[in-house]
């Protein structure tokens, strides 16, 4: 009973990691057809911000040392802030050409983040200790689980409930939702793109910061690259749950952290280390029989 | 005074020109009907107007400000709204969320909400069919109930000046028939000015008003309705006959 526990909820905080990460490229491709691969660079900066610029091994925390309430609003602020800025420096020039010259332009953002941070701080993974306390265990149905885990999973499901509340029931929710669906007809109607826009942006940043913090706690570490393992398998869960399906991609980023976990856990030892390949086979079969995606989303034809 | 006003305007997709040299001018209040064959040029001359693609060339005034080459949702702030081609409902939104997306441009002065529940209530009035569906997803709507979930969309601005692209585009006649009806209704009641592309001048000289006709990228007749759609000159010109 404790072990299966244990693997449920190994599955649901590897998934909420996923699922974070999905929604925050779902909500930009969502309003602007663009795939964001510099998304996982903004995860890391998130995490630098935190420290002192230095080369050394030792990370000279900065404002990783401030209580959690100043933390993590400090952190949210910091994702937020960078994505907007990337929106109003480099996409807004991009977004009458087409979308392969947009993600072009992404990935080109994703190596001067990466390489600014190369620049401050070295390659060499910097061990910090964000949020302590958080790695204790508790007991729930038998199983210890650490208090980490579960957070996560509460944060993200906080964060479903709030984005759901968001999009539904404020005015600014029902203009992303129009332009999402026709970007053009709800300019047509007065709703002003560059708000629109620079709040998806804005969410995802912030969504990236949080996945930032739940990573930095969770591997003790700073790593210029610590997220792209996550955006990979977030870019995988926006494509198999349909792009710019907001549901898909969750539904899809839990789906990937279960099947990885199972996998994990299933199979042989010696085939472990290639559980990522049998969770990408998994992925083709989805896209053989569904090449949309699970839900695909409405709106995703050209616009004018 | 007009409302709305032209001046050579040109549209143009790379070295197409859609629309070459276009000049009118709208006073408030007035219908005008603008026909003409496929590929007359009829829904790029919208678009223009509505800023989605910006004139290549020449000048657009709306309600005393110069709208060339400004924003879609700058002009449908100044109170042109545009119904474009094909309807675009946004499918997956409720009827009433649609109709409630273009109120947020008047979110800055004081009293909107309360207005905006009165316009709801209005447009309800108009089209009851869209109220008793308030809640479905208007991906759902068949053709006729979309053609009045975007014009009732496109009132919730409160705009002077609709523009509403091919509004039979699909439509069997009867249905026609009562999206013109409320239309010309809607437009006594408020006093709106009316652009309206067609195809076929049939509409047009049934209601009356103004009718235009463009071919090739340019406006070739001018006049009252009835009397145009009957001439003779208008046959040749929406045929082409004797252009050689
Ligand atoms: N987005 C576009 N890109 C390139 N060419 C276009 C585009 N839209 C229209 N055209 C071309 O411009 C010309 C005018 O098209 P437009 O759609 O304005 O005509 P229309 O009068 O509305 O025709 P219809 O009655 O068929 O709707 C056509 O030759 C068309 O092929
Ligand atoms: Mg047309």
């Amino acid at each position: 009973m404790g072990g299966l526990m244990q693997v449920v909820f190994d599955a649901l905080s590897l998934g909420s990691l996923y699922a974070l990460g999905a929604l925050g490229i779902a909500l930009i491709f969502g309003v602007m057809r663009l795939v964001n691969f510099a998304h996982g660079d903004v995860i890391a900066f998130c995490v630098f911000a935190l420290l002192w610029p230095s080369v050394d091994a030792v990370a000279i925390i900065f404002a990783g040392n401030l209580p959690w309430f100043l933390l993590i609003p400090f952190t949210l602020a910091v994702g937020a802030g960078l994505s907007v800025l990337s929106e109003v420096v480099v996409f807004r020039r991009f977004r009458r050409v087409n979308p392969a010259t947009m993600m072009i332009a992404s990935f080109a953002l994703g190596f001067v983040i990466r390489y600014f941070l190369l620049m401050l701080f070295s390659s060499r993974p910097k061990s910090i200790l964000l949020l302590p306390g958080l790695s204790q265990p508790v007991e729930i149905f038998g199983a210890r689980i650490p208090l980490l885990q579960l957070i996560t999973i509460l944060v993200t499901i906080a964060v479903l409930i709030g984005l759901t509340a968001f999009l539904r029931r404020t005015r600014f929710g029902l203009e992303m939702r129009a332009a999402a669906e026709n970007f053009t007809m709800a300019r047509m109607l007065g709703v002003r793109a560059n708000r629109v826009i620079m709040g998806a942006f804005a969410l995802s940043g912030a969504l990236a910061a949080a996945i930032a913090l739940i990573l930095g706690s969770q591997t003790g570490t700073a790593n210029i690259m610590m997220g792209a393992s996550v955006m990979l398998m977030a870019f995988i869960a926006t494509v198999i749950g349909g792009m710019g399906s907001l549901a898909g991609a969750v539904i899809a980023g839990f789906a990937l952290g279960a099947i990885a976990t199972v996998m994990q856990v299933i199979l042989p030892p010696d085939a472990r280390a290639f559980r990522d390949a049998f969770v990408y086979g998994a992925v083709i079969l989805v896209l053989i029989f569904r090449p949309q995606g699970l839900l695909a989303a409405r709106g995703t034809r050209e616009r004018v | 005074m007009s409302l709305l006003s032209l001046s050579n305007v040109s549209v143009r997709y790379g070295r197409l020109t859609a629309v070459r040299g276009v000049t009118f001018t709208l006073a408030e209040g007035e219908v005008l009907f603008i026909t003409g064959p496929n590929g007359a040029g009829k829904s790029s001359l919208l678009r223009a107007i509505a800023g989605v693609t910006p004139p290549a060339g020449g000048r657009v005034d709306f309600a005393d400000h110069d709208i060339t080459g400004e924003a879609p949702e700058d002009i449908a702030r100044l109170g042109l709204s545009m119904v474009p081609e094909g309807r675009d409902v946004f499918g997956s939104l409720t009827i009433e969320e649609n109709l409630m997306v273009g109120t947020g441009m008047h979110a800055a002065t004081r009293g909107w909400r309360a207005r905006a529940a009165t316009e709801l209530e209005a447009v309800y009035a108009t089209f009851p069919i869209l109220k008793e569906r308030r809640h479905s997803q208007a991906g759902l709507l068949s053709g006729g109930q979309q053609q009045m979930l975007v014009i009732g969309r496109a009132l919730m601005t409160t705009p002077r000046l609709v523009a509403i692209d091919e509004p039979s585009l699909g439509l069997a006649p009867n249905i026609t028939d009562q999206v013109y009806e409320r239309l010309i209704a809607l437009r006594a009641e408020r006093k709106l000015t009316l652009l309206i592309v067609e195809q076929s001048s049939t509409r047009a000289m049934m209601i009356g008003g103004r009718m235009m006709l463009m071919r090739g990228g340019e406006i070739v007749l001018d006049g009252d309705a009835r009397a145009l759609g009957q001439s003779e000159a208008m046959q040749a010109a929406y045929f082409g006959y004797g252009d050689h």
